[in-house]
């Protein structure tokens, strides 16, 4: 059924596209041209990485022994500090974060632990965090990482403070762990394990920051950052005061104009030099202790894992990319821009309460905000509605009203927005 | 008559292991039928946290993944 509903779909679009109208031949051109470049620039270095990465969480670290942190005799710190960082080892798949969800309310550690995951769960996967930085820029990635586990303790204690009296819905059920599993190997071996995957995408996704001097031919000389380069123009952001215009602004020169610009030396620049080095070494280090310290069961059941997120998330990240190019050429810019364009109040408020309801999903969230911050969304709207944006949904909402029935549900939300936009607020204030 | 439940929301595993549950029982010549729990708070009632999970005759005997042929063999024998 699903399939035919998808042909009569594909049917009626190709049927029916008005190819003579010259913004929708500019939205086709678009949608290919935005799927190149995350083919180009984003798949070999971080997608398939990151994939292999989700593939190794799931094989190799033991999900049960996360879990026990959250069981109902937990200790209520260790609880916090484990629901709010557990998104990355448990919710690789948002599938399986209601559940969970579910689970660490009604079972385990209680309501503030559980709403803390709900909150960060979805949000710091290891996919999301490196296709965020790399995408979306380097800060609105380390902010969406920091924002989601912070903030989610700050609700969590909310939830459990105002609900302090309110007996939960405690099913009386023995729990069901899973059977500890014999770890084959000792713990560290998989620690560095993993620790040198995460390197190599550390390594492989490394930026070039654009400090640069710059001489142009009418004599002057100045400090700046490359923001953008296009065959005859270069866009900087100053780094100095020059004559009219100060420190931060954002001037425009073309190449005629330019005598000479020299890289300015620092480690960061220096790692980005010798980033294939660095990864390539990681990638060996890797398929050394593959090869020493793993059966190869073990290596098979990875790679199965790896192939089976492959099957789910290829298909949302590159079907989204390419429906976001196309549908972006067609949204009218000036609204976008009067809604989020800037770091107001009603800015962050509007992206946090369009996020709560929207449901993304999983990674297509990432094209969608490029497209809107190509539109002119400002940095706090777009850490906004990231954070609000994959913790909940429509229909997620409707599933959460079921396990903590309706005045629970509605406090969550209310937080959840209003965390979101004064996180929003806050990280556009500092890093706009 | 054996019952056989599978526990979870509907995501890919879940499909995974029912479709696995059903060829295995076939092959093993069960007599079986088989349910499908998606209601996260009938899940609950069977004290499970991570899904999927497999109950035979009301008894959970596999949570938060998808167990191997060979293993799920001996599950439901």
């Amino acid at each position: 059924m699903k399939i035919l509903a998808a042909l009569i779909g594909i049917f009626i679009v190709a049927y029916a596209l008005p190819l003579g109208n010259p913004k929708i031949q500019e939205a086709i051109q678009e949608a290919f041209r935005l799927l190149q470049w995350y083919a180009r620039n984003h798949t070999l270095a971080c997608v398939v990485p990151a994939l292999f990465i989700a593939g190794a969480i799931i094989t190799f670290l033991s999900q049960a022994s996360v879990m026990r942190y959250l069981g109902p005799k937990s200790n209520p710190v260790l609880a916090y500090s484990v629901a709010s960082v557990s998104g990355c080892v448990l919710a690789v798949c948002s599938c399986s974060v209601l559940p969970m969800f579910a689970g660490i309310y009604q079972l385990g550690a209680g309501l503030g632990p559980a709403s803390a995951f709900l909150y960060s769960g979805p949000a710091i996967n290891v996919l999301a965090i490196f296709l965020s930085a790399r995408v979306l820029g380097l800060s609105i990635g380390v902010g969406r990482a920091v924002g989601a586990i912070v903030f989610a303790v700050v609700i969590g204690l909310l939830m459990a403070t105002i609900f302090r009296k309110g007996e939960r819905a405690k099913v009386e059920a023995a729990v069901q762990m899973p059977e500890p599993e014999k770890p084959p190997r000792p713990i560290s071996r998989t620690a560095l394990y993993l620790a040198c995957m995460v390197l190599f995408l550390v390594f492989s996704d490394w930026f070039n920051p654009g400090n640069v001097v710059v001489k142009t031919n009418d004599g002057r000389r100045f400090k700046a950052v490359v923001i953008h380069e296009t065959k005859d123009t270069v866009r900087f952001q100053l780094e100095e005061d020059i004559g009219s215009e100060k420190t931060g602004d954002k001037i425009m020169l073309t190449k005629a104009e330019i005598a000479e610009m020299q890289e300015r030396k620092t480690w960061v620049l220096t790692v980005y030099h010798i980033r294939w080095y660095l990864a390539g070494l990681m990638a060996l280090a890797v398929v050394i202790m593959a090869w020493r310290w793993f059966e190869r069961d073990e290596i098979r059941e990875w790679m199965h894992n790896t192939w089976q997120f492959t099957k789910l998330l290829v298909p949302l990240l590159y079907g989204g990319v390419f429906v976001v190019g196309f549908v972006s050429v067609l949204l009218p810019e000036k609204q976008v821009a009067r809604w989020v364009g800037d770091n107001s109040l009603g800015a962050n408020l509007t992206a946090s309460v369009i996020g709560t309801f929207w449901y993304f999903a999983t990674l297509t969230e990432i094209p969608i905000t490029q497209a809107l911050m190509k539109l002119g969304m400002h940095n706090g709207p777009v850490l906004a509605l990231l954070l609000a944006g994959p913790a909940l949904s429509l229909p997620n909402i409707l599933v959460i009203r079921k396990v903590m029935g309706n005045l629970k549900t509605l406090v969550f939300i209310m937080l959840v927005i209003i965390m979101s936009t004064i996180v929003g607020l806050f990280f556009g204030a500092f890093w706009g | 008559m054996k019952k056989f439940q599978i526990l979870g929301p509907g995501c890919p595993k879940c499909k995974k292991l029912a479709e696995l549950t059903e060829t295995i029982a076939n092959d093993l010549g069960i007599e079986y039928e088989i349910e499908k729990v998606t209601d996260i708070n009938e899940i609950m009632k069977f004290g499970v946290m991570m899904t999927p999970a497999l109950a035979v005759e009301g008894r959970v005997k596999v949570v938060g993944k998808v167990p191997s042929p060979d293993e799920i063999k001996k599950m439901l024998a």
